[in-house]
């Protein structure tokens, strides 16, 4: 049987669209989640979509964070359920405390769009399997509130427990501290990342297709499971 | 005694008893002669909210009074076609792509709102279009930009192109749209007035094409989206129909709207999510004039009557009365037509979206639009006097003076580097291809999602944006915006032709088959002949232009007043133009990608540097004339790129025209990273910066060269093998040599330096 991964969409989610075709280009079954609705309908897993949900109004993620699905999603990522958070959904992972640390506004405090390359740090959780832990990927990075913030006790905390999933190389384009582009959980089933992999699933729309694995790997992680 | 005024609004009926009230049409912006127009149709004065009505209504901006009569040329000149399934008059031209696809695209200007408060006024450009697009069915897909902007040193420039740039980042990136292209320009003439084109392309299926017509009698008006309030009022009969000038006593102070686009997106996916339940039997979006032009609009459009009651929309200031809510210009708003049976699962589903929607109306067969406040009748005229019979102007229109004098000046004169001067060469490359015009324009494109919704398959800095249509079949649609005001100066005729022939060529070179128009008619005063003139000759090039081209006007948009005090910009008029891709797997991008590729020259050079990149950024001079159109060559030129894109003969495909040979190699080398090197084909200088049309420089794949060959034989298409791709540096063979790196370093610090 397939893996079924769901993907919400908030109001001003924007990216919801292209999880869906990462998800079901990696071999699962797409599955669309409505924020209003406190119900994850079985799924495997669940991404968090780009955007601007809620307009961003107040604070990136804030407001989606007390949407009714989060209700179900917040005890099932603290029970395992792998959850990704791409872009505001890594900003809304934050704002609901299942990931540690800030986003804020890019250093250069202008929108970035900008194809990139990352180093995978973590190549051992849900989302990371299907590549080999010091991994370059090129991946596309679009956001303006990119710059990912944690006090200096935390920073070692994420360090020592291998908790940074990837960092930039090739220069830093958002002033994230020490260079990170996304964290993981302790347990590895919850990660966040600003850059896009589902903008880089095929070489005709993206970059490359270099951000597959991220949806490959979760696959692994379900049937392991 | 006078009719009772219940709610202190000037009704119908009072107006009828009280003819010699002095009413502020001239403030309103109408003139004498209109004032005594509306009079006499209505067989009494107006009342306070007709005459806001009609004020908008027939202002420039909403009437096209100017500029209609010329416009006609656009339908009388159409090419025969099969493929426009709505066209000019509607709120976008609709065009069949094949396999049940239309597509729907329009490109608008929001110039005076953009200097005044760039980032807002920007912003809510965008949001206008997609709005347009939205209201003919479509989805909306992509937008692009045409930006002009004084020179890019000037310190209001630091002001108003970063403004603009933030406004058009936050509101398309917020609303989840690719910006897929578009144009950056800088010239001392629109310092005062800078230019801002919006264009928004939407797909659609056949059957869900939308028109603006209220019909039906009994059906409902609801009016949905953002709430009511007193943002932008006069903003269409004011600020896009006057110019700055005399802004004293405020009697014409300007008004920007403010964008939310948060509940643009809201409004997009309600209205998509209304469409596929089939609960709209006539939509229009609320743009420059508001609810006045929505509801004579829809009312004018259904041929019926309308009842409309005013104090049911929902506001945000409670103070505003008729005359304010009818011309207010608040965003995020748009007005259906729905059967009395549909009404509650319409608003269910606004429910579902957040978005707030009202019943303010019902259609009738009166063949009046009336309305009412707290039940008193304000207003109460036919809705097409307002809507399709406004004024007609018949401007004096003659050619300057000067003009003579400006073809005469030619650049032959100007001293250049001869065939020898291998330093003299370099050292030309190296400035053009740093000026701000042809300098990399990544500084204001990284600034826009480009990936977004994951079907864009080439944008920035590729020759034209091209979308994915159809992920089984690989139908596409590309699109490129073109204008070029220094070629209009020297002869607006030849130069809008340039325009839409260098727009033809950009899609055609991606390998998609040019199809249809729209265009952004940017000019000066209609009330200064000169300007007049250069108008009359720019829409008479570009009806003959597409006549000949085949590519039918499918709307657009008319920009008049952009000037400072008594001087016009240049007249600029900005071409769109839509092609259709079988597809977008075979695509061709503009660089050089790979090593071992024949660089071939499509097209002939002659020494033509009238109004020329070359000549502006090395001698600051413009004169002469521009380059020579031919449009059977550009439609050969389009053929063989075409076809050759199909076969997959081409590696890269570039597009020469500011700039030259120079600039496009320069730029295909550095888009790739793959150098290149060439022998050129006659004097050295005049292959490099000649503008000479229908040309294009095209990378052929190793193995396909015979093939190609043959293909240009067969079309008689001149066509010049080059050099080759490959290598670290730009290389001309007996005049100079440029590693990339100086030439990524020139082509890339000029815009950052300025703005940053």
């Amino acid at each position: 049987m397939k893996a079924r991964i769901g993907v919400v969409t908030f109001p001003g989610s924007l990216d919801d669209r292209d999880a869906l075709r990462a998800v079901r280009q990696a071999g699962a079954e797409p599955v669309q989640l409505w924020h209003g609705e406190p119900s994850l309908r079985g799924v495997d897993g669940v991404i968090l979509p780009g955007g601007f949900s809620y307009g961003d109004y107040l604070r990136t993620g804030a407001i989606a964070r007390f949407a009714p699905v989060m209700a179900e999603l917040i005890p099932a990522a603290a029970s395992g359920l792998p959850v990704l958070g791409i872009c505001n959904g890594f900003q809304i992972l934050c704002e609901a405390h299942l990931l540690p640390g800030a986003l804020t506004r890019n250093a250069g405090l202008r929108f970035i769009n900008r194809d990139i390359t990352i180093r995978i740090e973590n190549a051992s959780t849900a989302w990371t399997s299907q590549y080999r832990p010091g991994q370059e990927i090129t991946v596309v990075l679009k956001s303006g509130e990119g710059a990912y913030m944690a006090d200096t006790g935390t920073l070692a905390e994420l360090e020592a427990g291998g908790q940074v999933l990837a960092r930039y190389t090739g220069g830093n384009p958002n002033g994230s501290v020490s260079d990170i582009a996304g964290v993981t959980s302790e347990a590895g089933n919850v990660v966040g990342l600003m850059p896009h992999p589902e903008h880089a699933i095929d070489v005709l729309t993206g970059p490359g297709d270099d951000g597959l694995g991220f949806f490959t790997s979760v696959l692994s992680a379900v049937a392991l499971a | 005694m006078t009719a009772p005024q219940v709610t202190g609004q000037d009704t119908v009926a009072h107006a009828a008893e009280t003819p010699d009230r002095q009413q502020p049409f001239a403030e309103l912006g109408l003139t004498a002669a209109e004032f005594d127009q509306v009079t006499g149709l209505l067989g009494r004065r107006p009342t306070d909210a007709e005459l806001a009505i009609y004020s908008v209504m027939w202002s420039e901006h909403c009437s096209y009074k100017s500029s209609r009569k010329y416009l006609r040329q656009f339908a009388e000149k159409a090419p025969q076609t099969s493929v426009l399934l709505a066209g000019i008059g509607q709120n976008a031209g609709v065009v069949d792509i094949g396999q049940g696809y239309a597509v729907t695209f329009k490109i608008e200007s929001h110039n005076h709102p953009s200097f005044v408060e760039p980032f807002q006024g920007a912003a809510t450009g965008v949001g206008g279009i997609v709005r347009d697009i939205l209201a003919m069915g479509a989805r909306p897909v992509a937008v692009m930009d045409a930006l002009r902007f004084g020179p890019a040193h000037a310190p209001d420039t630091r002001r108003v192109l970063p403004g603009v740039v933030g406004g058009i980042s936050f509101y398309g990136n917020c609303l989840g749209l690719p910006n897929i292209g578009g144009e950056l320009a800088f010239d001392p003439c629109y310092a005062g007035n800078p230019l801002v084109n919006a264009l928004c392309v939407g797909v659609l299926r056949h059957r869900d094409l939308k028109v603006a017509a209220a019909t039906g009698p009994g059906n409902k008006v609801i009016l949905f989206g953002s709430r009511t309030g007193p943002d932008g009022i006069g903003g269409a009969s004011v600020l896009a129909s006057a110019s700055f000038e005399g802004s004293g006593e405020g009697a014409k102070r300007p008004s920007v709207q403010v964008g939310d686009p948060f509940m643009e997106k809201l409004l997009v996916e309600c209205c998509l999510e209304l469409y596929q339940a089939d609960l709209v039997v006539g939509i229009q979006d609320l743009g420059a004039a508001g609810v006045a032009c929505a509801t004579t609009e829809l009312a004018a459009g259904g041929g019926t009557g309308m009842r409309v009651w005013l104090d049911a929309v929902p506001l945000r200031d409670s103070s505003l009365g008729p005359p304010e809510i009818l011309m207010s210009e608040s965003q995020e708003r748009m007005m259906a037509i729905v059967r009395p049976a549909d009404v509650k699962e319409f608003l269910a589903i606004c429910a579902k979206w957040d978005v707030l929607a009202t019943e303010i109306g019902e259609v009738n067969d009166s063949g009046r639009l009336e309305m009412t406040w707290h039940g008193e009748l304000v207003v109460d005229i036919p809705p097409g006097s307002a809507a399709d019979e406004g004024p007609l102007c018949d401007r004096p229109a003659i050619r300057p003076a000067g003009q003579d004098a400006l073809q005469a000046d030619d650049p032959g004169r100007l001293p250049r580097p001869g065939s020898g001067d291998s330093d003299g060469l370099r050292a030309a490359l190296l400035t053009v291809l740093g000026s701000p015009d042809a300098a990399d324009k990544a500084w204001v494109t990284e600034q826009y999602d480009r990936y977004v919704r994951g079907d864009t398959v080439l944008a920035m800095p590729h020759d034209a944006g091209l979308l994915r249509v159809d992920e089984e079949t690989g139908l596409g649609v590309a699109l490129a915006t073109d204008g070029n005001g220094r070629y209009c100066q020297l002869d607006p005729y030849t130069g809008t032709q340039l325009a839409l022939a260098e727009a033809h060529r950009n899609v055609a070179v991606t390998g998609a088959r040019p199809l249809a128009v729209t265009n952004c008619l940017n000019f000066g005063s209609p009330e200064d002949p000169a300007v007049m003139w250069q108008f009359t000759e720019a829409v008479r090039g570009l009806a003959d232009g597409c006549l000949a081209l085949g590519t039918p006007v499918t709307g657009g948009n008319v920009s008049f007043y952009n000037q400072t005090g008594g001087t016009p910009i240049q007249p600029t008029p900005v071409v769109g133009l839509l092609g259709v891709h079988d597809d977008v797997r075979h695509r061709v991008g503009s660089g050089f990608e790979a090593a071992g590729a024949s660089v071939v020259l499509l097209g002939e050079t002659r020494p033509e540097f009238g109004g020329s990149l070359w000549a502006w950024v090395t001698h600051g001079h413009l004169g002469g004339r521009p380059p020579e159109v031919d449009f059977a060559a550009e439609q050969r030129l389009a053929r063989v790129l075409v076809t050759a894109a199909g076969r997959g003969l081409l590696q890269a495909g570039h597009d020469l025209s500011d700039g030259g040979l120079a600039v496009a190699l320069a730029e295909a080398c550095l888009a790739g990273g793959t150098g290149c090197s060439v022998t050129l084909p006659g004097d050295p200088f005049t292959v490099l910066f000649s503008e000479s049309a229908a040309r294009a420089v095209v990378a052929v794949a190793p193995g396909a060269e015979e093939e190609f060959k043959d293909l240009c034989a067969e079309e008689g298409q001149p066509a010049s093998v080059i050099g080759v791709t490959g290598g670290p540096s730009l290389e001309v063979t007996g005049a100079f040599e440029i590693p990339l790196a100086e030439l990524a370093a020139v082509h890339k610090q000029t815009l950052p330096a300025l703005l940053a």
